[in-house]
This record gives structure tokens, sequence and C-alpha cells, in this order.
């Protein structure tokens, strides 16, 4: 079996559930496809499936490794897709489904395949099939964040296309005909370094608006804020890592062409003004699904420093890629089972939730733990590792701006989250609800992956081999 | 003598031109319109009319149809009208071309003040308007000739630099050709800046100057304008056909039948769009404007 | 007397200017359809106007940039019964004046990248980067939901004229994928600015200022 059974499985999923009018079966497919689309990737890792050259299919540590997050963290969504439909009676009907599995498909192209044109018409893809479900609510804030999604991720997506003929031509002023083949750029590099320099720049700001570093990342708070709860921790904890993880590949040609010193002021640059830009604004938000969409712009940012120091802070950086999806995912997901019992996003709104659902409370908590990087949670490892990069880099004070920057990050985010977990619950009208299973094993589960992510050994190594790809060595 | 040909031709033929352009309208219209040859009967016959000249009006208005024609036949002896070179040239002759344009126009527009009329003067500050957009626009597009033929006196812009430089720089010969066909139609008053055919006195701007003259004034008013109308064409002419290696009777032949088509082409534009509105006619010069500094920017290599 | 293909680029410049001038709805879009048909003829003025890689991209091109995105984008404004005019934040002379800027530095950036293949016409690199720039302005300055997206348009147009010269070099999957993409791209932004227009009576994104900080 080849690499392509990835892609066709949930494409497959979607034609099905595009087609079907019972919303039971449409479900039915959506869990099984996510299933398949997870136990393939067990046999991936494997090695059993093969490279496959429609598509250009190649399977190498880090995209595998974006991958299988994508695929966890989709399965969680799905699962939680089952309660959210059940309750929201949508206007459109069908699409929700079908557009999930084609986003499944094409971020499994994202992943694997070695060709950046195919890389590009995949991504773009993806905001394609998203868009219809931030739309789901069909209301007049759902309307005016999807409007800005597509308008700013567009006008992204078109500028890493020039960025991506760039590439092309950076190759090709040397005669011989240029390659959008990764591998092969990979493997005998000739790049004219002021080609690349401006390819680089327009790849780099295209994908960073999908991936919403700052200053491209306005739609991200609409976008993740108004979307239903599932598809919040589809944007955040895989979307945008599939944006980043096109840079990453860049930033992979860029290090086979003895180049890297030119990227690193971008990287940490932008990273650095994603943080400050996150962390101000964080502490303004009164609504409490818009603060966790900050703090996806702040992970991002984070992410981008680590990889633009290098060396032990790559590992650091995947690492805090990994844990820091899974935990927004998670709080994300949670913040639907909040939204489903007091019906209100306001952050002022919500107190109690200890009293009146227990689970969703200290899964709240826990998902907050695992954000600020408490041991034994994986964020722990990575902030450690990030730091002893920027020190070993000679860049000391980097290390101390992330640091000021999450201490604050840290404690505005963790007043308003404890103050909706404590408290005295408002209001009698929402009794002491019975918190739906479906609700509350998705969190859960990702909650799960996230401490086994920081103690596996497996993983480590993955990660170890991941890093070294983007010029990292170890911790 | 031959040297003298193309400007006697020239002088000739302008005012066949409106006649041209409105006989086009009107066929274009489903009219059968008036002779080709009327502006010539119209000049005729106002020649041996009586001047009738108003009361507050001074030695100006009685100087200024002379002093328009005067400007005009002037500045056609600094365009290269056989091609190659001009009757009279010197580096920046250009400037004095746009000189003795700009004169007659202001002599006319002093005139269309001294008469004290309100029409008048509304005219005439309608007119100044887009006289003084026009004139930077033809000094843009003169500049950016310049520049792509390497000359400084109208007759290397259009005559010698210009049959080479079309392989060299088609593009930026281009945008000038089409920002000095914009300008065509606002120094020779057609539409779609200026309608010729209008009767209200509320739409007019050239020839709401042209009320109150009479006899001989009002022929040479008119000469004049369809003289400025043939400088323009020629010089259009000149762009976009070089003379190459032609005969002195087939560079003639050249710029008659290009001044022809360039009248019909003026015609054919002027019945398909609506006057403009007046705050859109500086938008429109402009866009000439524009077309003539792209031209300048194509240059850069 | 001037290259076919350099023609076809003056052309495609002036397109830019008439949208960044244009003061009505319906003028902008028709304007894209010009410059679609543009885009559409220009491959077969480079290269090899016969072989079928060619004929496929220039058909394609024609197709969707010429015929269905336009009428896509007319169909929306029907349906949404827009109104006509364009409500810009930069007026038209301004804008123009910053479409000339947009061409400037397009040219002083071509002059300073490395040259490119002989046979490419050397105008190719100036149209691309102002035709994207143009559409940045037109996408920034303009309240319209509707306008924008003709800005975003153009400012496809701009890339697929840079993809042009790799012509040839680009697998026949990826350019149609890229086609296929912005086919549904526009078909999704109609449906949303239909929707938009039901749910808020306006396309002015200007008021579409509910979400902020």
């Amino acid at each position: 079996m080849s690499l392509l059974a990835l892609v066709l499985v949930p494409l497959a999923g979607a034609l099905l559930a595009g087609l079907d009018p019972s919303r039971a079966r449409r479900l039915a497919w959506l869990g099984s496809a996510a299933t398949a689309h997870l136990l393939l990737l067990a046999l991936a890792w494997g090695g059993a499936l093969e490279r496959s050259e429609t598509l250009w299919l190649r399977f190498d540590p880090l995209g595998g490794l974006v991958l299988t997050l994508v695929s966890v963290v989709f399965l969680a969504v799905a699962a939680s897709s089952v309660f959210y439909l059940r309750r929201e009676v949508p206007r459109g009907g069908r699409a929700y489904e079908a557009c999930l599995l084609g986003f499944l498909a094409s971020a499994s192209v994202v992943c694997l395949t070695d060709h950046f044109g195919a890389l590009w018409v995949a991504m773009e893809t993806t905001t394609l099939a998203t868009a219809p479900l931030i739309y789901h609510p069909s209301d007049r804030r759902s309307i005016e964040a999807v409007w800005k999604y597509l308008l700013i991720c567009s006008v992204g997506i078109a500028l890493a296309l020039l960025g991506t003929f760039l590439l092309a031509l950076a190759q090709g002023t040397v005669p011989g005909s240029p390659d959008l083949l990764r591998s092969t750029i990979l493997a005998a590099p000739r790049l004219d370094p002021v080609w690349f320099k401006a390819a680089f720049v327009f790849l780099f700001v295209g994908y960073g608006t999908k991936a919403g570093l700052a200053p491209m990342h306005t739609w991200l708070p609409d976008a993740h804020g108004e979307a239903p709860s599932p598809i919040s921790a589809l944007l955040s904890g895989a979307l945008i890592n599939l944006a980043f993880l096109a840079i990453l590949r860049v930033v992979q040609v860029a290090n086979a062409a003895g180049q890297e010193r030119a990227l690193a002021p971008v990287l940490i640059g932008f990273g650095l003004g994603s943080v400050l830009v996150a962390t101000a604004l964080l502490l303004r938000q009164r609504d409490y699904k818009r603060m966790l969409a900050y703090s996806s712009v702040e992970q991002m940012g984070v992410v981008s420093i680590g990889c633009g120091l290098g060396m032990a802070a790559s590992y650091g950086a995947l690492l805090h890629l990994l844990g820091s999806s899974l935990g927004k995912a998670l709080l994300f997901l949670v913040a639907g089972n909040v939204l489903v019992a007091y019906r209100s996003k306001r952050i002022d709104d919500v107190s109690g939730l200890i009293e009146r659902v227990p689970a969703s409370g200290a899964l709240l908590l826990a998902g907050f733990f695992l954000l600020a990087g408490a041991p034994p949670f994986p964020l722990f490892w990575s902030e450690l590792a990030i730091l002893r990069g920027a020190f070993l880099g000679g860049q000391p004070w980097v290390a101390a701006a992330l640091v000021a920057l999450q201490a604050v990050a840290f404690v505005g985010v963790g007043v308003r989250i404890v103050s909706m977990v404590q408290g005295a619950a408002p209001g009698g009208e929402v009794p002491r609800g019975r918190e739906s299973l479906w609700l509350l094993l998705p969190p859960a589960g990702l909650l799960l992956v996230a401490l086994l992510v920081g103690l596996v050994p497996a993983v480590q190594s993955v990660l170890l081999a991941a890093a070294a790809t983007i010029g990292g060595t170890a911790p | 003598m031959t040297a003298l040909l193309p400007l006697a031709l020239l002088l000739l033929l302008a005012p066949l031109l409106p006649g041209v352009a409105a006989r086009t309208v009107a066929l274009a219209t489903g009219r059968r319109g008036a002779p080709v040859l009327q502006l010539y009967r119209d000049l005729r016959r106002l020649w041996g009319k009586d001047l009738v000249y108003g009361a507050v009006t001074t030695g100006v208005f009685r100087v200024a149809p002379v002093v328009w024609v005067f400007g005009a036949v002037a500045a056609a002896a600094f365009v290269p009208l056989d091609g190659r070179s001009a009757l009279a040239r010197f580096p920046g002759d250009f400037l004095l071309f746009a000189g003795l344009l700009a004169l007659g126009r202001f002599a006319l527009t002093l005139a269309a003040l001294d008469t004290g009329s309100s029409f008048e003067g509304m005219g005439a500050s309608r007119e100044l308007l887009i006289g003084g957009l026009a004139e930077p626009v033809l000094f843009l597009g003169f500049l950016t000739l310049s520049l792509a033929t390497g000359g400084s006196s109208l007759s290397e812009l259009f005559g010698t630099g210009v049959g080479d430089a079309w392989p060299r720089v088609g593009a930026t010969l281009v945008m000038v050709a089409l920002s000095l066909a914009m300008l065509l139609l606002a120094e020779a008053s057609r539409g779609p800046i200026d309608d010729p055919a209008t009767h209200l006195e509320l739409t007019m701007i050239h020839e709401v100057m042209a009320l109150d003259h009479s006899g001989p004034d009002l022929a040479l008013l008119l000469y004049g304008g369809a003289l400025r109308f043939a400088l323009f064409g020629a010089l259009l002419v000149q762009l976009v056909w070089p003379r190459g290696a032609m005969g002195d009777l087939a560079a003639a032949g050249r710029l008659a039948a290009g001044l022809v088509a360039v009248a019909a082409l003026v015609g054919a534009v002027e019945s398909s769009m609506a006057r403009l509105r007046m705050i859109r006619i500086p938008q429109y010069l402009v866009s000439a404007g524009v077309l003539a500094s792209l031209g300048a920017l194509l240059l850069l290599r | 007397m001037i290259p076919l293909s350099e023609a076809v680029l003056v052309l495609v410049l002036l397109v830019n200017f008439a949208v960044l001038a244009a003061s009505r709805l319906t003028f902008t879009i028709r304007a894209t359809a010009i410059q679609g048909v543009l885009l559409g003829i220009l491959p077969l003025t480079i290269g090899d106007p016969w072989s079928g890689k060619s004929l496929l991209l220039s058909g394609g091109t024609l197709a969707l940039k010429a015929i269905v995105l336009p009428n896509v984008l007319l169909w929306a404004m029907r349906e949404a019964a827009v109104r006509r005019e364009v409500e810009p934040s930069l007026g038209p002379i301004a804008s123009v004046g910053a479409g000339v800027l947009s061409v400037g530095l397009a040219q002083a950036l071509s002059r300073n990248l490395p040259p490119l293949d002989a046979a490419l016409p050397r105008l190719l690199v100036t149209a691309s980067i102002a035709t994207v720039l143009s559409g940045f302005i037109v996408l920034m300055t303009r309240r319209k939901a509707m306008t924008q997206v003709v800005g975003y348009l153009m400012l496809e147009n701009g890339v697929y004229l840079f993809g042009l010269i790799l012509a040839g070099r680009v697998p026949l999957l990826v350019e149609l994928g890229v086609l296929l993409d912005l086919l549904v791209g526009v078909f999704i932004m109609g449906l949303v600015v239909f929707h938009m227009n039901r749910e808020l009576e306006s396309l002015d994104s200007a008021r579409l200022s509910e979400l902020r900080d």
C-alpha cells in the first residue's frame, strides 16, 4: 500500500459523507475515516507504506510528526463534533463532515508531499475547506470572521505562490531546469542567493499569514474565536501547524544551501513580534475563546523563535509545537463545554466551573497548566530547550524577552482561568449538568497524549530526527 | 521650396479634419451628416461678412484671433512634418512649441474676458483649467520621448529618432502615443472633453469663447482651432507612422492620409462616449500624464 | 514594431490603472475580465505557441479568468443587489498616483534581480510586480467587499504573470491545481458576499467591525 492511502481514505470519506443525507451515517463516515487515518499513520511509522509518485509523497520524520499531530487532534475534533452537531442545527446542512474530511486529505498532502507546488495547492485547499466550517454558526459575527479569514489567508497564500515561483527561479538561473522537488533541491542545492532571499521573504510572509504570525495574524482571533469550538480546536491545533511546516520546509532548503544565517533574524524577529503582540492583546480580552486564540499566536511565535535560534532550540521548538497544539485543542474543546453550560463567551459571565461542571473545570485547569509549562507536561522541557538554545547561540536577550513576556502571559491567562474555575456559579438556571461523555473524552484523551509525548522515548527520538532535518542538535 | 510643401499641406488640410470627424460621428449615429468640406465653405462665407464688435471690447478683442492663428502657424514651423526635420529647429524647441500654443490660448482667453459676458468668463476659466493641466502632460510626453530617442528638439523627438526607437523601446512609444491622443482630444476641444456640436452655453468650453466674434474673426478662430487639431494630429502621425525610407511625395501622402485617419478616429471616439463631467476632466488629464510617465518608467533599464 | 508579448504586457499595466481609477463596480469586474483575456493570450506569445501545454494553459486561463470568474462576481453582485459605486477610501487620482509609484518600484526591483532567460520579454517581471502591488492597493483602499475580491484577483494575476517565467517547467498538475484553487476560492468568496448581504444589508466591509479588540 502506498502513502497515497493517507490522502485517498479521507477523500473517499468526504465524498461519501457529502452524498449521504443521514446525519448519523455522515458522522459514522467521519469517525471511521479519522480512525482509519490514524491507523494508516501507525503503519507509515513502521515503514509499511511506500512512496507515491502521484503528488510526490514521501514520509520523513518532520512531516510524519506534524501529520500525526494533525490526525490525533482531528480524531478528538471528530469525536466532539458528534455532540456539537447534535446540539446545533446548521442552516447549511451536509457540508460539515465533508469539509472536515477534505481538510484531512489536504493536510496529508501538505505534510507528505515533496513538491513545493503541490504543497501550495494543498495549503490553499485547507483554507477553502475550513472556510465553510468557520461559517457554520451562520450569524453576523461568523460572517465577519470568515470574510477576514478568507481574504487575508488567500492574499497570504497568493504571496506564498509568488515565493514558490521565486524559489524555482532561484535554481533556474543556473543552467538546468529548475525543480520544485524538495529532495532534489536538498541533494544538490545551487541557489542564487538574491533570488532565494526574495523567495524566502515571500514564502515566510505568505505561509506565516496562515500560521498566525504577527503582523499578519489579524484574522486569527476572529476566526478562532467565532468558529464552533471543535473547529477552533482544529484550527489552533492543526491548521496553523501545517502552515508552519511549510515554512520549515523552506528552512530545510536554506540549511542545505548554507543560507541559514540569513533566515535566523527573520524567524526570531517575527517570532518575538508575535509573542509581544499576542501578550499585549491577550491581557485585554474579555472573551475566553479570543483569549485562547491570542495564545495560539503566542505559541507560534515561540516556535518561530526556537527554529530561528537553531541548535538545541530547534528540538525545543518542535516539542513546543506538539505540546502547545495538543493543549490548545484540549482547551478549545473544553471551552466548547463551558459554552454549552453557560451560553456565554464572556469571561465575566463564567465562574464556578468546578461546582457546576467539575470535570470540565478540572480539564480547563489541567490544560492551563499544560500551556503554562508546568512539569511533567512537555512544554516545560521545550521552554528549557529553547532558552538553552538562546544562551548557546549567544543571544541571551532573546531568552530574557521570552521569559518576561511569557511570565506576563501566564499571569494574564491564569487570572482569567482561575476566575472562571473558582468562585460561585452565577444564577441558578443551569443545574449541575450531566456532562456528556462525548464532551469529556476527547479533551481528556488529548491531555493523556500530551503527557505521553513528554515521557515516551520513541517520541523523543522522532523529535530529534525531525529537529536534525532543520539544523537542530540534541538539547 | 519642397521644404515648404508639408507645411502648406498641413495648412491646407486643417479645415478638412473637423469635417471628417463630424462626418464620422454622423455616420456612426445613423445620419448622413454635413459634407466633409463644409468648413472650407463656412470659412469663405464668414470671410466675406462684416465685423461687429461689442461696445465694451478693447483692442485685445480685435487682436486676439490673429494671435490665435499666429501661435498655431508658428508652432507648426517646429514640427517635423516631412518626417525628418522641421522648418526651424534648435535644442529645446518643444518648449517654444508649447509656449506658442499657450500664447494663442492666452490671447483667446483675454478676449473672452474682454467681452464682459458671464458665459464667456465661464468658458475662459474652464479653458484655462484644461490648458493648465494639459501643458504639463504635454511636457511629460516630450520628456519621455526625449529619454527614449535621446533628442532634444521636436525634429529629433518626432522625426529622425523615432524610426529606430520603435524596435528598441516600443512599449514606451505606445504609452506616449496614447497620452498624445488623449491630449489631442483636450487641445482640439473635441469629445469627450468638449462637445463641438452642443448648443447649450453651459456645456460649452471652447465654443463659448467664439460666441462674440463675428465674420473674419470667427473664421480665424475656426481655422486656428482646426489647425491645432491638425498639429497634434501631425505629431501623432509622426510618432506612430515614422517616415523611414519613403520619398518626399510618399511622406507627404503619409501625412495627409494619417491626418484623415486621426480625424476619423477622433470622430469614432466622440460618437462612442458622452461628454465627461467637469469633475472628471482633471482625472482624464492626469491619466494622460500617468501614461506618459509610465512610458518613462519603462525606460529605466 | 514591438514584440507582441511586450504589447500585451503594456496592456496589462494599463488595465491595472483602469481598475485603480474606476468608480463603477461593474467596470472593475469587466476590466479584470479583459486582463484575464490578456493573460490567456500571453502564454501563446512566449515560446512555442503550438505546444499542447501552452494551449492548455492558455485555454484554461481564458476560460477561468476571462469568463468564469467575472461571471461569478457579476452573479453575486446581481443576487446581492449591490450598489454600483466603488466607495474607495483613496480617491481615483491618488490611487492612480499610487499605481505609478508601484510601477516605478516594480521597475527598480526588476533591475536589481538577476537577469532572466533571453526568450522572455524584459517587461514580464515589472508587469508582474506592478500588478501584485496594484492588487494590494485596491485590496487595502476599497471598502466594499466585492472590490476587495477584485483586488485579490489582480494580485493573483500578478502572481500568474510571474509564474509564466517558469512556463513549461512547472508540472501541469500544479498549474491546473492553482487554477482550480482560484476558481473554488472566488466561488466561496462570492457565496460569502451573498450571505454577507443577507446578514447585514450592506457589503461595506468597513461595517464589519464588530469583532475587534
